[in-house]
Protein backbone atom coordinates (compact mmCIF):
# COMPACT_ATOMS: atom_id res chain seq x y z
CA UNK A 1 0.00 0.00 0.00
CA UNK A 2 1.28 3.43 -1.17
CA UNK A 3 0.66 6.48 1.58
CA UNK A 4 0.20 9.47 -0.22
CA UNK A 5 2.24 13.15 1.97
CA UNK A 6 1.87 16.51 1.41
CA UNK A 7 3.77 19.78 2.64
CA UNK A 8 1.89 23.21 3.13
CA UNK A 9 2.28 25.22 -0.13
CA UNK A 10 4.17 28.02 1.93
CA UNK A 11 7.49 26.21 2.00
CA UNK A 12 10.40 28.21 0.52
CA UNK A 13 11.02 26.68 -2.95
CA UNK A 14 14.90 26.83 -2.12
CA UNK A 15 14.13 23.89 0.14
CA UNK A 16 11.29 22.02 -2.23
CA UNK A 17 14.22 19.23 -3.22
CA UNK A 18 14.73 18.53 0.76
CA UNK A 19 11.18 17.44 0.62
CA UNK A 20 11.88 14.61 -1.75
CA UNK A 21 14.75 14.00 0.28
CA UNK A 22 12.96 13.62 3.25
CA UNK A 23 10.40 11.85 1.72
CA UNK A 24 12.44 8.61 0.45
CA UNK A 25 14.25 8.98 3.71
CA UNK A 26 10.77 8.34 5.31
CA UNK A 27 10.22 5.43 3.33
CA UNK A 28 13.68 3.65 4.25
CA UNK A 29 13.12 4.39 8.05
CA UNK A 30 9.39 3.04 7.62
CA UNK A 31 9.76 0.30 5.08
CA UNK A 32 6.18 1.88 3.63
CA UNK A 33 5.68 3.90 0.78
CA UNK A 34 5.03 7.18 0.91
CA UNK A 35 4.04 9.44 -2.55
CA UNK A 36 4.68 12.82 -2.12
CA UNK A 37 2.52 14.99 -3.78
CA UNK A 38 3.35 19.06 -4.05
CA UNK A 39 1.14 21.86 -4.38
CA UNK A 40 1.60 25.60 -6.08
CA UNK A 41 -1.25 26.82 -3.93
CA UNK A 42 -3.71 26.54 -1.07
CA UNK A 43 -6.95 25.88 -2.85
CA UNK A 44 -6.11 23.02 -4.46
CA UNK A 45 -4.52 20.93 -1.72
CA UNK A 46 -7.61 21.79 0.30
CA UNK A 47 -9.55 20.10 -1.93
CA UNK A 48 -7.69 16.99 -1.66
CA UNK A 49 -7.46 17.29 1.97
CA UNK A 50 -11.17 17.61 1.81
CA UNK A 51 -11.32 14.32 -0.38
CA UNK A 52 -9.33 12.80 2.13
CA UNK A 53 -6.52 12.03 0.27
CA UNK A 54 -3.46 12.07 2.44
CA UNK A 55 -1.96 9.76 5.26
CA UNK A 56 0.81 12.53 6.18
CA UNK A 57 0.66 16.27 5.95
CA UNK A 58 3.54 18.88 6.97
CA UNK A 59 0.62 21.31 7.63
CA UNK A 60 0.39 24.69 8.07
CA UNK A 61 -1.24 25.78 11.88
CA UNK A 62 -4.55 26.86 9.90
CA UNK A 63 -5.34 23.46 8.35
CA UNK A 64 -3.71 21.73 11.11
CA UNK A 65 -6.93 23.04 13.23
CA UNK A 66 -9.27 20.96 10.39
CA UNK A 67 -7.09 18.20 10.10
CA UNK A 68 -6.63 17.54 14.01
CA UNK A 69 -10.44 18.82 14.74
CA UNK A 70 -12.44 17.46 11.83
CA UNK A 71 -9.96 14.91 10.14
CA UNK A 72 -8.76 12.87 13.18
CA UNK A 73 -5.06 13.45 12.31
CA UNK A 74 -2.78 13.30 15.67
CA UNK A 75 0.28 15.61 15.57
CA UNK A 76 3.84 13.60 14.92
CA UNK A 77 6.67 16.90 15.57
CA UNK A 78 7.25 20.02 14.58
CA UNK A 79 10.41 21.67 13.62
CA UNK A 80 12.28 22.63 16.54
CA UNK A 81 12.66 26.52 18.03
CA UNK A 82 10.85 27.17 14.75
CA UNK A 83 7.41 29.38 15.34
CA UNK A 84 5.49 30.91 12.59
CA UNK A 85 5.98 34.92 12.83
CA UNK A 86 5.25 37.40 10.11
CA UNK A 87 6.18 40.96 8.77
CA UNK A 88 4.34 43.56 7.19
CA UNK A 89 6.86 45.45 4.87
CA UNK A 90 6.78 48.67 3.51
CA UNK A 91 9.03 50.72 0.84
CA UNK A 92 11.90 51.47 1.81
CA UNK A 93 11.30 54.89 1.29
CA UNK A 94 7.97 55.34 2.57
CA UNK A 95 6.83 57.61 4.58
CA UNK A 96 4.71 55.40 7.21
CA UNK A 97 7.25 54.52 10.46
CA UNK A 98 4.87 52.92 12.32
CA UNK A 99 1.57 50.77 12.30
CA UNK A 100 -0.31 53.34 13.63
CA UNK A 101 0.78 56.13 10.16
CA UNK A 102 -1.34 53.64 8.17
CA UNK A 103 -4.67 54.51 7.06
CA UNK A 104 -7.94 53.40 4.92
CA UNK A 105 -7.44 52.71 1.93
CA UNK A 106 -4.27 51.15 2.16
CA UNK A 107 -2.72 48.83 -0.74
CA UNK A 108 -1.80 45.24 0.61
CA UNK A 109 -0.12 42.97 -1.51
CA UNK A 110 -0.35 38.95 0.34
CA UNK A 111 0.19 35.84 -1.02
CA UNK A 112 -2.92 33.31 0.25
CA UNK A 113 -1.11 31.97 3.01
CA UNK A 114 -3.70 31.89 5.69
CA UNK A 115 -1.72 32.19 8.35
CA UNK A 116 0.54 35.02 7.54
CA UNK A 117 -2.47 37.09 6.45
CA UNK A 118 -3.95 36.73 9.74
CA UNK A 119 -1.04 37.90 11.82
CA UNK A 120 -0.73 40.48 9.66
CA UNK A 121 -4.54 41.59 9.87
CA UNK A 122 -3.85 41.69 13.56
CA UNK A 123 -1.05 43.63 13.34
CA UNK A 124 -3.15 46.08 11.26
CA UNK A 125 -5.66 46.83 13.61
CA UNK A 126 -3.75 49.13 15.90
CA UNK A 127 -4.20 51.44 12.91
CA UNK A 128 -8.21 50.73 13.00
CA UNK A 129 -7.24 48.84 9.79
CA UNK A 130 -9.35 45.67 8.63
CA UNK A 131 -10.31 43.67 5.45
CA UNK A 132 -12.94 46.35 4.49
CA UNK A 133 -10.98 49.34 4.18
CA UNK A 134 -7.64 47.91 2.62
CA UNK A 135 -7.36 47.46 -0.81
CA UNK A 136 -6.10 44.16 -1.22
CA UNK A 137 -4.52 42.39 -3.63
CA UNK A 138 -3.30 38.40 -4.11
CA UNK A 139 0.23 37.16 -5.36
CA UNK A 140 1.08 33.77 -6.18
CA UNK A 141 4.82 34.02 -4.19
CA UNK A 142 6.49 36.45 -1.33
CA UNK A 143 8.85 37.27 -4.16
CA UNK A 144 6.02 39.07 -6.57
CA UNK A 145 4.83 40.74 -2.77
CA UNK A 146 8.21 42.38 -2.55
CA UNK A 147 8.04 43.12 -6.38
CA UNK A 148 4.78 45.29 -6.05
CA UNK A 149 6.41 46.77 -3.05
CA UNK A 150 9.39 47.63 -4.97
CA UNK A 151 7.78 48.86 -8.21
CA UNK A 152 5.52 51.05 -6.10
CA UNK A 153 2.52 48.69 -6.79
CA UNK A 154 1.44 48.27 -2.99
CA UNK A 155 1.98 50.69 0.04
CA UNK A 156 2.50 47.34 2.41
CA UNK A 157 3.34 43.81 1.67
CA UNK A 158 2.89 41.09 4.24
CA UNK A 159 5.00 37.81 4.41
CA UNK A 160 5.86 34.83 6.25
CA UNK A 161 9.14 36.36 8.56
CA UNK A 162 11.43 33.14 7.34
CA UNK A 163 10.75 34.49 3.45
CA UNK A 164 10.83 37.85 3.93
CA UNK A 165 15.32 37.03 5.57
CA UNK A 166 15.40 35.11 2.71
CA UNK A 167 14.56 37.47 -0.27
CA UNK A 168 17.67 38.28 -1.99
CA UNK A 169 19.59 41.24 -0.37
CA UNK A 170 19.45 43.65 -3.21
CA UNK A 171 15.31 43.03 -3.07
CA UNK A 172 15.23 43.78 1.01
CA UNK A 173 17.35 46.87 0.34
CA UNK A 174 14.47 48.20 -1.10
CA UNK A 175 12.02 47.50 1.70
CA UNK A 176 11.82 48.05 5.34
CA UNK A 177 10.09 45.51 8.01
CA UNK A 178 7.40 47.80 9.45
CA UNK A 179 6.34 45.35 12.42
CA UNK A 180 7.63 42.13 13.39
CA UNK A 181 5.00 39.36 15.33
CA UNK A 182 6.38 37.94 18.10
CA UNK A 183 3.84 35.31 18.94
CA UNK A 184 5.83 32.27 19.48
CA UNK A 185 3.04 29.27 19.34
CA UNK A 186 2.07 29.03 16.27
CA UNK A 187 4.12 26.51 14.00
CA UNK A 188 4.09 24.14 11.63
CA UNK A 189 2.97 20.27 12.14
CA UNK A 190 3.31 17.03 10.55
CA UNK A 191 0.29 15.09 11.06
CA UNK A 192 -0.79 11.51 10.44
CA UNK A 193 -3.94 10.61 9.24
CA UNK A 194 -6.44 7.80 10.61
CA UNK A 195 -5.30 5.45 8.31
CA UNK A 196 -1.00 5.68 9.08
CA UNK A 197 -2.02 5.94 13.11
CA UNK A 198 -0.40 2.50 13.86
CA UNK A 199 3.10 4.15 12.29
CA UNK A 200 2.54 7.15 14.76
CA UNK A 201 5.07 6.37 16.99
CA UNK A 202 7.50 4.85 14.79
CA UNK A 203 7.44 7.61 12.70
CA UNK A 204 7.50 10.11 15.37
CA UNK A 205 10.84 8.37 16.75
CA UNK A 206 12.88 8.50 13.56
CA UNK A 207 12.41 12.04 13.45
CA UNK A 208 13.41 12.60 16.89
CA UNK A 209 16.51 10.72 15.82
CA UNK A 210 17.15 12.68 13.22
CA UNK A 211 19.43 14.77 14.36
CA UNK A 212 21.65 11.53 15.62
CA UNK A 213 23.47 11.10 12.31
CA UNK A 214 25.62 12.99 9.82
CA UNK A 215 23.10 11.63 7.07
CA UNK A 216 19.81 12.71 9.05
CA UNK A 217 21.75 16.38 10.07
CA UNK A 218 22.28 16.89 6.30
CA UNK A 219 18.66 16.03 5.47
CA UNK A 220 17.51 18.76 8.60
CA UNK A 221 19.73 21.18 7.07
CA UNK A 222 18.03 20.58 3.41
CA UNK A 223 14.61 21.20 5.18
CA UNK A 224 16.29 24.44 6.57
CA UNK A 225 15.57 22.63 10.05
CA UNK A 226 17.73 22.20 13.21
CA UNK A 227 15.43 19.00 14.50
CA UNK A 228 12.26 18.00 15.23
CA UNK A 229 10.52 18.53 18.54
CA UNK A 230 7.83 15.72 20.19
CA UNK A 231 4.08 17.24 19.81
CA UNK A 232 1.78 15.73 22.15
CA UNK A 233 -1.87 16.31 21.08
CA UNK A 234 -2.85 18.58 23.83
CA UNK A 235 -0.04 21.10 22.72
CA UNK A 236 -1.65 20.92 19.54
CA UNK A 237 -4.76 21.54 20.69
CA UNK A 238 -3.55 24.52 22.47
CA UNK A 239 -2.54 26.21 19.31
CA UNK A 240 -5.61 25.33 17.75
CA UNK A 241 -7.74 26.79 20.79
CA UNK A 242 -5.07 30.09 19.87
CA UNK A 243 -5.82 30.15 16.39
CA UNK A 244 -9.86 30.28 17.45
CA UNK A 245 -9.40 33.30 19.24
CA UNK A 246 -7.56 35.02 16.39
CA UNK A 247 -10.16 34.75 14.10
CA UNK A 248 -12.06 37.57 14.36
CA UNK B 1 -4.16 36.79 47.34
CA UNK B 2 -1.57 39.87 49.06
CA UNK B 3 -2.55 43.21 48.70
CA UNK B 4 -0.03 45.29 46.64
CA UNK B 5 2.84 46.55 48.30
CA UNK B 6 3.74 50.23 47.83
CA UNK B 7 7.83 49.03 47.11
CA UNK B 8 6.30 47.82 43.67
CA UNK B 9 4.59 50.61 42.80
CA UNK B 10 6.31 53.42 40.61
CA UNK B 11 5.02 56.88 41.25
CA UNK B 12 2.47 57.79 44.14
CA UNK B 13 -0.46 55.09 43.57
CA UNK B 14 -3.96 55.63 44.56
CA UNK B 15 -5.24 53.31 46.94
CA UNK B 16 -8.41 51.27 45.61
CA UNK B 17 -9.73 48.00 47.64
CA UNK B 18 -11.10 45.74 44.76
CA UNK B 19 -13.68 42.85 45.83
CA UNK B 20 -14.16 39.89 43.03
CA UNK B 21 -16.75 37.54 42.57
CA UNK B 22 -15.20 34.87 44.88
CA UNK B 23 -15.89 37.23 47.62
CA UNK B 24 -12.49 37.73 48.17
CA UNK B 25 -10.67 41.30 48.23
CA UNK B 26 -7.34 43.08 47.64
CA UNK B 27 -5.96 46.27 48.18
CA UNK B 28 -4.35 47.89 44.86
CA UNK B 29 -2.37 50.74 44.34
CA UNK B 30 -3.28 52.59 41.01
CA UNK B 31 -1.12 55.38 38.98
CA UNK B 32 -1.86 56.72 35.66
CA UNK B 33 0.99 55.35 33.88
CA UNK B 34 0.51 53.47 30.64
CA UNK B 35 2.82 51.01 29.28
CA UNK B 36 1.60 50.20 25.43
CA UNK B 37 1.31 46.81 24.19
CA UNK B 38 4.32 46.59 21.43
CA UNK B 39 3.23 45.92 18.15
CA UNK B 40 3.21 42.56 16.73
CA UNK B 41 3.25 41.20 20.13
CA UNK B 42 0.78 38.54 21.93
CA UNK B 43 -0.48 38.18 25.35
CA UNK B 44 -1.41 34.46 25.91
CA UNK B 45 -2.31 32.49 29.29
CA UNK B 46 -4.45 29.31 29.56
CA UNK B 47 -6.38 29.04 33.02
CA UNK B 48 -8.02 25.80 34.49
CA UNK B 49 -12.05 25.98 34.71
CA UNK B 50 -12.09 28.44 37.47
CA UNK B 51 -10.04 31.09 36.40
CA UNK B 52 -6.85 29.93 37.91
CA UNK B 53 -3.76 30.60 35.53
CA UNK B 54 -2.03 27.61 34.27
CA UNK B 55 0.18 29.25 31.41
CA UNK B 56 1.76 32.24 30.65
CA UNK B 57 3.89 33.46 27.75
CA UNK B 58 6.78 35.95 28.18
CA UNK B 59 4.77 38.56 26.44
CA UNK B 60 2.18 38.25 29.44
CA UNK B 61 5.31 38.43 32.10
CA UNK B 62 6.51 41.37 30.25
CA UNK B 63 3.67 43.64 30.25
CA UNK B 64 1.90 42.81 33.68
CA UNK B 65 5.51 43.56 35.52
CA UNK B 66 5.02 40.17 37.53
CA UNK B 67 7.06 37.44 37.43
CA UNK B 68 5.72 33.69 36.19
CA UNK B 69 6.10 32.15 39.57
CA UNK B 70 3.98 34.76 40.89
CA UNK B 71 1.09 34.51 38.05
CA UNK B 72 0.67 30.49 37.84
CA UNK B 73 -1.91 29.06 40.55
CA UNK B 74 -3.78 32.77 41.03
CA UNK B 75 -6.62 33.54 40.00
CA UNK B 76 -6.64 35.76 36.40
CA UNK B 77 -8.45 39.00 38.28
CA UNK B 78 -4.97 39.73 39.28
CA UNK B 79 -4.52 41.97 36.60
CA UNK B 80 -8.39 43.54 37.22
CA UNK B 81 -7.85 47.04 36.67
CA UNK B 82 -10.37 48.98 39.43
CA UNK B 83 -11.24 51.75 36.17
CA UNK B 84 -13.13 48.20 35.20
CA UNK B 85 -16.76 47.63 35.41
CA UNK B 86 -17.52 43.85 37.02
CA UNK B 87 -20.33 43.79 35.01
CA UNK B 88 -17.90 43.42 31.98
CA UNK B 89 -16.24 40.46 33.36
CA UNK B 90 -19.62 39.17 34.35
CA UNK B 91 -20.69 39.46 30.62
CA UNK B 92 -17.13 37.71 29.99
CA UNK B 93 -17.99 34.37 32.47
CA UNK B 94 -21.60 34.26 30.78
CA UNK B 95 -20.43 33.84 27.71
CA UNK B 96 -17.58 31.52 28.14
CA UNK B 97 -19.75 29.07 30.37
CA UNK B 98 -21.87 28.85 27.45
CA UNK B 99 -19.24 27.76 25.60
CA UNK B 100 -19.28 30.57 23.22
CA UNK B 101 -16.11 33.14 22.21
CA UNK B 102 -15.49 36.19 24.32
CA UNK B 103 -14.39 39.83 22.95
CA UNK B 104 -14.03 42.78 24.68
CA UNK B 105 -11.42 45.89 25.50
CA UNK B 106 -10.07 45.67 28.92
CA UNK B 107 -7.39 47.75 30.99
CA UNK B 108 -5.27 45.77 32.64
CA UNK B 109 -3.25 46.48 35.92
CA UNK B 110 0.33 45.75 36.14
CA UNK B 111 2.41 45.03 39.46
CA UNK B 112 3.76 48.06 39.54
CA UNK B 113 0.06 50.22 39.81
CA UNK B 114 0.52 51.41 35.64
CA UNK B 115 -1.61 50.07 33.11
CA UNK B 116 -1.99 48.30 29.86
CA UNK B 117 -5.31 48.42 27.25
CA UNK B 118 -5.49 45.47 25.26
CA UNK B 119 -8.46 43.53 22.92
CA UNK B 120 -8.91 40.19 24.61
CA UNK B 121 -10.35 37.41 23.31
CA UNK B 122 -11.28 34.22 25.75
CA UNK B 123 -12.52 31.02 24.28
CA UNK B 124 -13.24 27.81 26.32
CA UNK B 125 -11.00 24.53 25.90
CA UNK B 126 -13.22 21.82 25.41
CA UNK B 127 -12.20 18.07 25.20
CA UNK B 128 -14.51 15.11 24.75
CA UNK B 129 -17.30 17.64 25.18
CA UNK B 130 -15.76 19.13 28.55
CA UNK B 131 -14.59 22.52 29.12
CA UNK B 132 -10.89 21.83 30.74
CA UNK B 133 -10.32 25.44 30.98
CA UNK B 134 -10.02 29.02 29.05
CA UNK B 135 -7.39 30.31 26.47
CA UNK B 136 -7.25 34.06 26.62
CA UNK B 137 -5.16 35.60 23.95
CA UNK B 138 -4.80 39.80 24.11
CA UNK B 139 -3.60 42.05 21.09
CA UNK B 140 -2.87 45.46 20.58
CA UNK B 141 -6.18 47.88 20.50
CA UNK B 142 -6.21 51.11 18.53
CA UNK B 143 -6.20 54.36 19.90
CA UNK B 144 -9.78 55.18 19.09
CA UNK B 145 -11.46 51.94 20.32
CA UNK B 146 -9.31 52.44 23.43
CA UNK B 147 -11.34 56.08 23.77
CA UNK B 148 -14.59 54.45 23.29
CA UNK B 149 -14.28 51.54 25.97
CA UNK B 150 -12.73 53.83 28.54
CA UNK B 151 -15.78 56.14 27.64
CA UNK B 152 -18.32 53.57 27.70
CA UNK B 153 -17.10 51.69 30.94
CA UNK B 154 -17.14 54.96 32.66
CA UNK B 155 -21.18 54.93 32.27
CA UNK B 156 -21.42 51.67 33.86
CA UNK B 157 -18.85 52.12 37.09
Amino acid sequence: MTYNFTVSPDFNPSYLSGWFIFNTWLQRRTSEAFHLELYDDFDSQRQAIAADKFDLIYANPYDASVLVREKGFLPVACPAQKSDEAVIAVPHDSEVGQVEDLSPGLRVSATRDPDVSMMCMIMLEPADLNRDNIVPKTCDSYVLVAKDLVRGQADAGFFLEETYNKLSRVVRSQLRPLVQSRIQVIHHVLLVGPGLLHRHEDIQQALLAMNDTPAGQGLLESLDFTGWEKVAPEDTEFMIDLMDTLET
Amino acid sequence: MDDMSVTDVVDDGREVTLNYYDGSCRTVLVTDIETPLPDGRLIVSRTDPSGIITHVNDSFVTMSGFAREELIGVPHYILRHPDMPSVAFQGLWETVLAGKKWHGYVKNLRKDGGYYWVYATVIPNIRHNKVVGYTSVRRKPSRRKVEEAQAFYRTML
